[in-house]
Formats: C-alpha cells, sequence, structure tokens
C-alpha cells in the first residue's frame, strides 16, 4: 500500500507540474494575473506530492518492505538505520527521486519566498521550473520507478554497497543535489528574463541568493566526497580527476564564475548576456554530469549500474533543457544591452578575467573528461585521460585567477588604479617573497619541489591580500578603536563573506600543495613488533585481532603505535572489513591529524607467514584542504544573510522612479 | 554581442550530442566504453635502466630486452597475488626468457621473498619504494603503465610489447594465451 501510494503520489506530481508548467507562462504572456499567480500553490502542491512519494520510499527502506524490488536489491535488515536511510539515494532510483524531491523543495522555496519578486518574472520561472520537474519525474515514471514490486517478495535483501555505507556518504549526494538543483533555480530565472527580454539589477539581486545557497552545498558536497574518498579508499589520496569527479566540479567552476558575473550585472548592470549564458551552463553542466553518470558513456570508479536506454532518456532531457534554452539564448541574447562601460583595469575587469579563467578552466575539464569519448570516435585509440593532463593544463589557469583574486577587490568600479592597489598589497606581497624562500629553504633547497615554494607563496599572496582589504574597509589602524569597530559592524555580511571565502580558498591551496609535494608512502609486509619510519615517526605493527563483530561485517582489526622520539603520539587501529551482506571487503584507514598533517595507516591482506600487507602514509596538510572548504562554505553562508536579500530588492523602475518623483 | 556569436554554444552544444548519440548507438550494439586495452601494446618497450637486485645477477635495461622473447614480470614482496603467482613463474621460467621488476620494495625484502619462493628470474631490477619522485627509476612503472603489481609484459625480439598480463597469470591464462603467443613471436 505504501509504494502504491508513493507511486500515484508522483504520477499526480506529474500532473500538477503540467499545470504549473503552462497555465503561468500563458498568463504572464497574457497579463492575467489569476493565471500567473496559480504558479504558487502549484509548487506548494507539486513539492508535497513528491514529498508524500520520497516518504514514501524511505519508510519501505526504513521498514524493510523487499516487496519493494528496490529495497530488496539495496537494503537488509542487519543494516544501521543511518544506512538503511541513506541507501535510499545509494542507488539509480532513488537518487533520481532525491533529486526531484530537491527541485520541488526549491520551488517551493521560490513560491514562499518571492513575495517581492514581479508576478510575471515569478510566474514563468516557476513555469520553467515545473518543466524541469516534468522532464525527471517522466523518466522516473517511464525508465526508474523505484515502486515496482517484487513477487514473491525475498526473505531479506541484498544489502548495500559496503563502501557506501559510511555517515560522510550518507550526507554526499543530497548535498551534491542540492548543488546541482539549486543551479536550476538560477537556470530559470536566466529563461525567464530571456523570455521577458529583461536582465537588470533587482534580477542579478532575486536570483544572487539562490545561486549562493547552491554553490555552498555543491561546495560542501564535492568537499565532502573528497574526504570520503579520502578516508574510505584508502589510497590516501583526495582527488582523482575522475570523471564523475569532474562531473561535479565543472557545474562548480561554471557556478563561481555565474557568482562573480552577477555581481557585475547588480552593480554595474553590464555583462548581462554573459551572466545569462553561464547560468545556462552551469545547470547543463549538472545535467550533462547526470547523463556521464547514469548513461555510462565515460569509464568511472563511481557509476550507478549504466543502462544506455537510461542514457538515450537524459541525453533527450538534455537536448531539450540545454538545446532548447541555447536556441533561446541565440534568438534573444543580442537583444540585452549593457549599461555601463568600463576599462579593462577594473573591479568589473578583474572580475571577467576570474569568469574567463573559471570558465576556460571548466572547458579544460570537459575536454579532459570527454577527451577519450572523442579520439574513440574519431578513430584515433582509445586513451584515458589521467593527472598529469589536468594538473598541467588546469593549475597554470589558476595561477593567474588567484593573483587576480587579491587585485580585484581592491579596484575601483569603472576604472581602477592598479598601480594604487599593488602598492597597498606591498606586506602581501612580501609575505608571499618570505613564505617561498622559507618553503624553498625548508624543503631542502634545489632538491626540493620548487613548485611547492609558488604554491605557498600564491597561497600566502592570496590570504594576505584578502585580510588587507579587509583592513581597509574598517580602516585598521587607522582610526580610532570605536570607529573601526562601528565600521566592522557596518561593513556588509556579503564583503565578510567574500573575505572569509577567499581566505578559505587560501588554505585550500595551502593544503593541496603541501599534500602533492610532500606526501610519504611506504608499503610492506610487518610482521607484529616491527617498526617503519614515517616521516619522522616510528610506527610499530603492535598485533593483530581478527573475526571482531560489527552490526554486518566481521573485521581484522591492527593495533599500531605512532611514536616520535620515542614518545607516544597515538594508537591507531586501521580495518580491514569483509562485509556480510553484500559480501565484499573493504579498508578502513586509520587516521591520526595534528592539523600539520595526517599519519594514515592501512592494514591489508595477511601474508601466510604472520605478516601483513601494511601502507603507511604521511599525508602532510591534507586537513587544510577540508578545513578550508567548510570556511569557503561558512563564507557563502554568511554573505547569504546579507542585509540586502533579507530586506528584499529594490523595487523595480515604476515605483522607483515614482518615490523619487516624490522626493 | 553580434548574431553568430550567441549562436555559439549551441553549436557546440549539438557537436557534443553528436559524440554522445555516437557512443549511445555503440554501446546499444554491446560495446561498452569500460574495456581499455593497455595503449603499450605494439608499442617498444619505454627507455629504462635499472639497478641490480642481487649482487650475482645483473640489473635491468630496456636494450637487454632485445634479441630474444623475454616476459617482464612487475612484483613486490608485499603484494599477496604475486605470491600466489610465484610458483607458476618458476615453470615460466623454463619456456620463455622471464626477467623481474621489483616494484615499489625495499631491496632486503625482496631478498628476502626471493630465497624464501624461490628465483626464477634471468635479471632483474629494483624500483626501490623510497626512490625521490623525481628519480627516472620510479618514473619506469609509469611509463610501462604499470596499474598495480602483479603485472607482465611480453615483449618480442625487437623489444616491441606484445601482450600485458594484468593481475596475476593462472595456469589457464598461461596454457591458452601466453604460451601460444610465444610459441608464434619465436618463429
Amino acid at each position: 500500500m505504501i509504494p502504491e501510494t508513493g507511486h500515484f503520489a508522483l504520477i499526480l506530481a506529474l500532473m500538477v507540474a503540467l499545470v504549473q508548467a503552462t497555465v503561468p507562462m500563458i498568463g504572464a504572456s497574457r497579463g492575467d494575473r489569476a493565471w500567473m499567480d496559480l504558479a504558487r500553490p502549484a509548487a506548494f502542491a507539486q513539492f508535497a506530492l513528491v514529498a508524500i512519494a520520497f516518504g514514501a520510499l524511505v519508510t519501505c527502506y526504513v521498514t524493510s518492505d523487499f516487496s519493494v524490488l528496490n529495497v530488496a536489491q539495496n537494503s537488509h535488515t542487519d543494516k544501521p538505520l543511518l544506512y538503511k536511510v541513506s541507501g535510499v539515494w545509494g542507488n539509480h532510483e532513488g537518487s533520481m527521486l532525491l533529486w526531484v524531491f530537491i527541485l520541488g523543495l526549491y520551488g517551493m522555496a521560490v513560491a514562499a519566498a518571492g513575495g517581492n519578486l514581479p508576478p510575471a518574472l515569478r510566474a514563468r520561472a516557476l513555469a520553467i521550473q515545473a518543466m524541469i520537474a516534468i522532464g525527471f519525474i517522466l523518466f522516473i515514471l517511464l525508465t526508474s520507478n523505484p515502486f515496482a514490486r517484487l513477487d514473491p517478495a525475498p526473505f531479506n535483501g541484498n544489502g548495500l554497497n559496503p563502501l557506501l555505507q559510511d555517515p560522510g556518504l550518507a550526507f554526499h549526494p543530497p548535498m551534491l543535489y542540492l548543488g546541482y538543483v539549486g543551479f536550476s533555480m538560477a537556470f530559470s530565472f536566466a529563461i525567464a528574463a530571456l523570455i521577458e527580454g529583461r536582465v537588470d539589477a533587482a534580477w542579478a539581486r532575486w536570483v544572487r541568493p539562490w545561486s549562493l545557497l547552491a554553490w555552498c552545498s555543491l561546495t560542501l558536497g564535492i568537499g565532502l566526497g573528497s574526504w570520503w574518498a579520502y578516508y574510505t579508499l584508502g589510497w590516501g589520496g583526495w582527488w582523482y580527476w575522475d570523471p564523475v569527479e569532474n562531473a561535479s566540479f565543472m557545474p562548480w567552476l561554471a557556478g563561481t564564475a555565474l557568482l562573480h558575473s552577477s555581481i557585475v550585472v547588480e552593480k554595474r548592470d553590464t555583462l548581462k548576456a554573459w551572466t545569462i549564458l553561464l547560468a545556462i551552463i552551469t545547470f547543463s553542466l549538472s545535467l550533462l554530469g547526470t547523463f556521464l553518470v547514469r548513461s555510462g558513456v565515460l569509464t568511472s570508479v563511481h557509476s550507478f549500474a549504466s543502462d544506455p536506454a537510461r542514457g538515450v532518456f537524459v541525453l533527450a532531457l538534455l537536448v531539450v533543457v540545454t538545446g532548447g534554452s541555447l536556441t533561446l539564448f541565440a534568438f534573444r541574447a543580442s537583444a540585452l544591452k549593457g549599461g555601463g562601460l568600463f576599462a579593462p583595469i577594473s573591479r568589473e575587469g578583474s572580475l571577467l578575467l576570474n569568469n574567463v579563467l573559471m570558465s576556460t578552466g571548466a572547458g579544460t575539464v570537459l575536454l579532459g573528461t570527454l577527451y577519450p569519448l572523442f579520439t574513440d570516435a574519431l578513430n584515433l585509440g582509445k586513451v584515458s585521460v589521467g593527472p598529469p593532463f589536468f594538473n598541467s593544463v588546469f593549475l597554470p589557469l589558476m595561477v593567474p585567477m588567484v593573483v587576480t583574486m587579491a587585485i580585484g577587490p581592491l579596484l575601483q568600479w569603472k576604472r581602477g588604479d592598479l598601480a594604487g592597489a599593488l602598492s597597498r598589497l606591498k606586506v602581501a606581497f612580501a609575505a608571499t617573497v618570505a613564505v617561498a624562500v622559507a618553503t624553498w629553504l625548508l624543503a631542502g633547497g634545489a632538491a626540493g619541489p620548487l613548485w611547492a615554494a609558488g604554491g605557498l607563496g600564491l597561497a600566502a599572496w592570496l590570504f594576505v591580500g584578502t585580510l588587507i582589504e579587509w583592513a581597509e574597509r574598517v580602516r585598521l589602524g587607522r582610526c580610532s578603536f570605536g570607529e573601526f569597530l562601528q565600521r566592522c559592524r557596518h561593513l556588509p555580511r556579503s564583503a565578510y563573506g567574500m573575505t572569509i571565502t577567499h581566505a578559505g580558498l587560501a588554505l585550500v591551496i595551502v593544503g593541496i600543495t603541501g599534500s602533492t609535494a610532500w606526501k610519504t608512502e611506504h608499503i610492506q609486509v610487518m610482521h607484529p613488533g616491527q617498526t617503519v619510519d614515517v616521516a619522522g615517526y616510528q610506527v610499530t605493527l603492535d598485533g593483530t585481532q581478527d573475526n571482531i563483530p560489527g552490526p554486518n561485517y566481521t573485521a581484522l582489526r591492527a593495533t599500531f603505535t605512532a611514536r616520535k622520539d620515542g614518545k607516544l603520539i597515538a594508537v591507531m587501529n586501521p580495518e580491514k572489513r569483509q562485509y556480510t551482506m553484500p559480501p565484499r571487503p573493504t579498508t578502513d584507514a586509520a587516521i591520526h591529524t595534528n592539523l600539520i598533517g595526517d599519519l594514515y595507516v592501512v592494514i591489508g591482506d595477511p601474508d601466510g607467514a604472520g605478516g601483513f600487507v601494511t601502507r603507511l602514509y604521511y599525508n602532510p596538510l591534507v586537513p587544510w584542504i577540508f578545513l578550508g572548504t567548510v570556511i569557503m562554505v561558512g563564507g557563502g553562508l554568511v554573505s547569504l544573510t546579507d542585509r540586502r536579500y533579507r530586506v528584499g530588492a529594490p523595487l523595480r523602475t515604476a515605483r522607483a522612479v515614482a518615490a523619487a518623483a516624490r522626493a | 554581442m553580434r548574431r553568430w556569436t550567441v549562436a555559439l554554444p549551441l553549436a557546440v552544444f549539438f557537436v557534443l550530442v553528436g559524440f554522445f548519440i555516437w557512443r549511445l548507438d555503440l554501446m546499444e550494439h554491446g560495446d561498452m566504453p569500460n574495456i581499455i586495452p593497455s595503449v603499450m601494446i605494439n608499442k617498444p618497450v619505454p627507455n629504462f635502466d635499472l639497478p641490480p637486485l642481487l649482487l650475482d645477477k645483473a640489473g635491468l635495461k630496456s636494450s637487454d630486452l632485445r634479441g630474444q622473447v623475454t616476459l617482464v614480470n612487475f612484483f613486490a614482496s608485499w603484494c599477496i597475488p604475486c605470491r600466489e603467482e610465484h610458483p607458476l613463474l618458476n615453470g615460466i621460467g623454463e619456456k620463455v626468457r622471464l626477467v623481474g621488476i621489483v616494484y615499489k620494495d625495499t631491496p632486503e625484502q625482496a631478498r628476502a621473498y626471493l630465497t624464501r619462493l624461490g628465483d626464477p628470474y634471468k635479471a632483474l631490477g629494483i624500483i626501490n619504494s623510497n626512490l625521490d619522485p623525481k628519480d627516472p627509476k620510479s618514473q619506469v612503472g609509469i611509463d610501462f603503465g604499470v596499474t598495480g603489481v602483479p603485472e607482465s609484459f611480453l615483449v618480442d625480439k625487437q623489444g616491441v610489447i606484445r601482450f600485458k598480463q594484468i593481475g596475476p597469470f593462472t595456469p589457464t591464462d598461461i596454457k591458452t594465451k601466453l604460451l601460444p603467443l610465444v610459441a608464434e613471436l619465436n618463429k
């Protein structure tokens, strides 16, 4: 009964979405207020129905109803409750339902919070949001029904892939989808604006909170995924340039560019067509990622069960959404007249440079990801594109970007004073040189990797440059303490957001540089009692204990002690787990962190002669990557609380003119 | 913006879609993209020069792989599948020239491993696990395209790689794949 209720609710949601996609759209073109206003209750109804469907599937999982095929294939009674729930989105069908649920959530949020939007824009944006929902609900109902029954019902289920039974991964897909789907909001507003033929500062201000929310979620989602890969896969790495990772990274790059270009639209009323294009591209890249992951056209370590039939459907969806919107763009974009002119050296100029570099970055990641497909199609042989390509093409693009990130915020709008900005960055420049030289000397001079000095220098440049910008805005040290405090209080939250996020990125750069340059790896067979030196730690294998029972696995647990100069630093217990259902081994690394670096210990197979394969890594500065990511997300959230979103957008021209006339 | 530049994204997008349709169509006919042959097949062995592991046995360099059909076996003492494969290698050594490359291991442990399990190799080079990544020796595995151990490459008389075994050999692999190819290359 419950699965049928869910199925039925989903069909009803489709019906509501059909109404929401058409009636308000027609109403907006006719200027019929009643028809337009239908969009809001429809968005609420659509969300309620999708929530019922999603809730029904969660209930089936929690109650272990194995008469539902999807539950039987992906769950098991022995699973802890958290993984019963997260198992809902640990498979293709359920994750698509989560996608539609989040789509409905955003639609409802716009309907609820969009009281200050012009009715026509709101009606059109919600109608477009509903069109996307139609596509995805049809996809679920026609190719991937999670409510299909199984008769006879098995006694127990197949269980969830043990790699996915992890708290980090329980929250990774929802955050990622909040990001991907969140950019659908910017997309819907962009298409609505193209239909209306009007993009202005008010439009940019309405769109910004949604893109910001999506950006925060996506950043956190990618961070969680990377963290999960780092501590569960047992390879000691945190990013592999795998197609599925790239699929999440491309919308992030485009979305970051969108956030910055929309500032220019908001403040200076220019770069309009470009911003609209970025909104389209960002969401299209999210859809493209879905297509690449679900269709199996690329080889990846974490594909869902790939199915060409599903691939055809998502491709059709991609053609309608992206093809349709780019066609609309081609016809209407030239009508979007840019307002303010600006000199190349200006705030706008630096934001544009950021945009060019970010989009080129997204383009190179796209090229690298799809390159094996291209060469195969053009008969140039089967190739795989690995980290060396991305590192040598993508990283050089990011260097000028980070250099600009410190300078740009110090430039004025319209026409900036580069010499003035650079002279204010003297301290940052000194810090860069000092950090780079110190790194070079400490890392062993000419023998150490030179680029590591550059990487840390760059991070220092960004960090100190960002702080200088903040200090200048609050006149730190140039005015009385009282005035300073007052300035701190009155500085907009969005300015704090930028400072925090840019500083967070500096920490991420430190982490990336350190972990790449100075990682050490020791693989060997160790016998109990044996000690190996890892980056100044003496790591001893004290012993192992087999057959330790877990909720749905048995584990081989090793005990290592790490000492430094004879002093005990940590007792570490990596495990090698054998899950019962499905029967699969996983590794559970033990990590000891002191925030400067991680000592990372993995226990492997026994060699049959009393020894065990062990892999010991020292991963310097890796915690900074995750810490920096969290700080970046925090900065985004601070920016989201900016006063100008809370008090609402400025009223559009007619009333503003009337107000001006009265005054 | 000019009219044609605003249509550019659309054009690029449709080119991409064309590639996707081509790939999906192949998949409908059962051609899955995840079967990637080693890119090193039919390529000459990369240039390398590795120091010897044992005092009384030569190291290994690329020029040693010319003149006769040779099987190059990458292994390590910490690698359990290598241990399983080892008795089979003792047999292979009688039918084809077998050389070994110790991969990411310490000389002491590799020597102990061979003392315990036997040494079927005609020559043995070592890529030490404690090598500086900038050392050309640590590049040899990457140049060969080694993804893990054990992996073996069959090299013909001209020094061209003809076959790659990923993972340990099984008796069936040796009988049906390796030995027929060795016989053919020896003609």
